[in-house]
């Protein structure tokens, strides 16, 4: 028997809270880094769930999409983050605030 | 024939057909010397006397072509392109070759090659040699331009030229802000007439259609009213006015006595102040239709000759002493010209080009060898220590004066003699009024230079300069002392030669006799001369404390009239109010307020704006993410 789609829908919520919370109250970068991936996981996995529901497959390309782009995100980021650390010895996203009026 | 056309003697016709070589050689010397004068050293002013003295040449065998034509013929025009072509308007690149340009030609190259030679020796170590000679040329190029050209826009495309090499040389020197100040004062003082004068050939224009000296001439009889003859007549006379430094456009020339001693030669005494009296006589056509034009050129001419002369009288700087007198003989030139004596006027220009170049070479000769003085007070009994300078320098004076037979008695002579024998009295009194004045002051200085004893220690050590400097002064005092053969009377050579161009000398019948007429104008020369032997030359007068008793007249003299500080009252201090309010009222007050005041606004505006960057990763996050719940909400509640 199939399990049923709410499970996988529930999950995926469940996921992404986890995630924007984790943006929202960590101040390591790497770690808000994380989060962020999170939630791009909680989103693909409803896009499979959702997919499979309607037996229709973009969904499911879309969530490849979905990957190779956070792949390539993930490079970047980290990238950033470790010239960032290099510069100042910290990731602490709150100390760098020098881009504001 | 052909053998002689293509052999060593060159043919006076082909001379002819190269008019072109006159103004381009002295323009290729201005070229070389512009840009390679530094690797040239002292050949830079070789090469620009040789491409003087080439230009001479040219100009000698051109003339002698004109020459060689019958009476009726002598007139060569040379195209040389087109220039502009606007609507019905046509103006060519021409040159003109008639009898009043081939002696403008001969006197443009003739006195300015011995300047040029001369210029060797005075600026000798000067660290800008080669671009002086460049200038130098350069103001030759566009003179001749200006006296060639065969119609009213290649005269002022001339008239412009030497406007800016007058600038430039004046202020040869300009790290000295007097320097750099009088030649801006030049510039600007001769801008006020040539602006003028553009008017009037805008004029001409509109009244002609073209600016062809051969189509105004053909057309101005029956083309012009009397009315827009005068107008013409006094527009170009304005920039006439302004160029040959008369009432009341006069105050640059005093002033321009800053440049090097050559300048003030070339420019300010033998070439191009007199294009003003050119300029007049070339347009005679148009001045003959108006009597009052006429009138404002003799007036004009006479009170200026006055006015410079006694101007020249309170002069301590001997340069300065010239320049009055420079701008006093042209008064006679005006005067000459507004009498229709045009052939007198030309001829008194020539004479005067000799004289006064030669004088003015000698003072410089004088500045040399008293290490750059030229306060006549300080020096004295010059002629032992300089007898080459003195001796040049004396003829010149006597040139001036009107000694007979020096260049400057014919020349005078001419004049006066023609407004008496049309009964024009009042001319003819103020007239030899002026000529006394010029005796006068002209006595004053060749007393208190060469004669007497020497004033100061300089005066004692000076010394005679290099023979590159008084070969020239030799050669134009020859020229002054003969050249007015040429013009014996009013009906001489140069005269008859004139007058295809300049039409018939106006010689009335009345007046005085011929032997009267020499017995007061001999009278009024001795007399000047004799006065200022006596007071300065004899040393019965202590003329220094005759100055003392007449303080106010000698102050008055000495500054013109005090008419630089009626201008800086009238018209110099007003402008800078205006432009003063204009500039710290109307343009930063008011322009600038308003561009400020955009430019504020958006800053406050901004101001209050940028609040919302706090630069903290998370209040961006928080932000996004009540976006999308915002954005989830709006869509859900819609569904």
């Amino acid at each position: 028997m199939r399990t049923p789609i709410a499970y996988f829908v529930m999950l995926s919520g469940i996921l992404f809270a986890i995630g924007s919370v984790g943006v929202l109250i960590r101040k390591s970068a790497l770690l808000i880094f994380m989060s962020v991936e999170l939630q791009l996981n909680a989103v693909n996995l409803a896009l499979v769930a959702f997919s499979r529901m309607n037996g229709d497959l973009r969904g499911q390309v879309l969530a490849f999409f979905s990957m190779v782009v956070a792949a390539a995100e993930v490079v970047v980021g980290l990238a950033i983050i470790v010239s960032i650390y290099r510069r100042r010895a910290t990731v602490n996203v709150d100390d760098a605030r020098e881009l504001r009026w | 024939m052909v053998a002689e056309s293509v052999g060593l003697v060159p043919d006076p016709n082909q001379a002819m057909q190269v008019l072109w070589l006159v103004p381009l050689l002295p323009l290729v010397g201005a070229v070389i010397n512009l840009f390679v004068s530094k690797r040239l050293g002292k050949a830079a002013g070789w090469l620009a006397v040789v491409m003087m003295a080439l230009s001479f040449a040219v100009a000698v065998l051109a003339v002698k072509g004109l020459l060689d034509a019958p009476e009726g013929e002598r007139l060569f025009l040379k195209h040389l392109s087109d220039w502009i072509s606007v609507g019905s308007l046509r103006v060519n690149f021409d040159l003109r070759l008639d009898a009043l340009s081939a002696t403008m030609i001969l006197v443009v190259t003739g006195i300015g090659t011995l300047i040029h030679v001369y210029a060797i020796g005075y600026m000798d170590g000067d660290g800008r040699f080669g671009r002086f000679f460049a200038y130098l040329n350069l103001f030759v190029f566009f003179m001749l331009m200006l006296v060639l050209g065969a119609n009213l826009l290649v005269l002022y495309l001339g008239w412009e030229g030497v406007g800016l090499c007058s600038y430039l040389l004046i202020g040869f020197w300009f790290d000295k802000t007097a320097n750099a100040n009088a030649a801006k004062k030049a510039f600007v003082t001769t801008r006020v007439g040539d602006t003028l004068m553009l008017v009037g050939l805008a004029v001409v224009v509109m009244k002609f259609g073209t600016l062809d000296y051969e189509v105004i001439f053909g057309a101005a009889g029956s083309t012009l009213t009397k009315s827009a003859a005068t107008v013409i007549s006094l527009l170009l006379f304005a920039g006439a006015v302004g160029k040959s430094a008369q009432l009341p456009l006069h105050v640059w020339l005093p002033d321009a006595m800053a440049g090097p001693t050559p300048v003030s030669a070339l420019i300010h005494a033998a070439t191009m102040v007199t294009a003003g009296v050119y300029l007049v006589v070339r347009m005679h056509p148009v001045f003959d239709l108006s009597p009052v034009a006429l009138t404002v050129v003799t007036v004009t001419g006479l009170v200026t000759a006055i006015y410079a002369g006694t101007c020249a009288l309170g002069q301590d700087d001997i340069k300065r002493v010239l320049a009055y007198s420079t701008i006093s003989q042209l008064g006679f030139m005006f005067l000459a010209a507004g009498l229709k004596a045009y052939s007198a006027a030309i001829f008194f220009l020539v004479a005067h080009a000799f004289y006064k170049a030669l004088m003015f070479l000698g003072a410089g000769s004088v500045m040399h060898g008293m290490h750059e003085e030229t306060d006549l007070k300080v020096m004295g009994g010059l002629w032992r220590r300089m007898p080459y300078t003195a001796i040049t320098f004396t003829l010149g004076a006597l040139a001036l004066s009107g000694v007979p037979p020096l260049a400057g008695f014919f020349a005078k002579d001419a004049v006066l003699e023609i407004a008496q024998s049309n009964s024009e009295w009042g001319y003819y009194f103020l007239g030899t009024l002026a000529a006394f004045i010029s005796a006068l002051y002209m006595g004053r200085l060749i007393f208190l230079a060469f004669y007497g004893t020497a004033r100061s220690e300089a005066a004692e050590h000076a010394h005679e300069s290099p023979p590159v400097m008084w070969i020239p002064l030799v050669l134009l005092a020859v020229g002054a002392v003969t050249v007015g053969a040429l013009a014996t009377h009013p009906e001489g050579l140069l005269a008859t030669f004139l007058e295809p161009i300049s039409g018939l000398v106006p010689e009335g019948s009345e007046g005085l006799s011929t032997p009267v007429f020499y017995v007061v104008a001999l009278l009024v020369t001795f007399g000047g001369l004799g006065t200022a032997w006596f007071v300065y030359g004899s040393g019965r007068v202590d003329w220094l404390s005759l100055r003392v008793r007449l303080a106010p007249l000698h102050r008055l003299f000495a500054n013109g009239w005090y008419i630089d500080e009626y201008y800086a009252a009238l018209i110099v201090t007003p402008g800078k109010a205006i432009a003063a309010f204009t500039a710290y009222r109307i343009d930063v007050g008011f322009i600038d307020g308003i561009v400020n005041g955009i430019g504020s606004a958006f800053r406050r505006l901004a101001g209050v704006g940028r609040n919302i960057q706090t630069g903290f990763v998370r209040t961006y996050a928080a932000a996004v993410f009540v976006g999308a719940i915002a954005i989830v909400v709006y869509v859900g509640f819609r569904l």
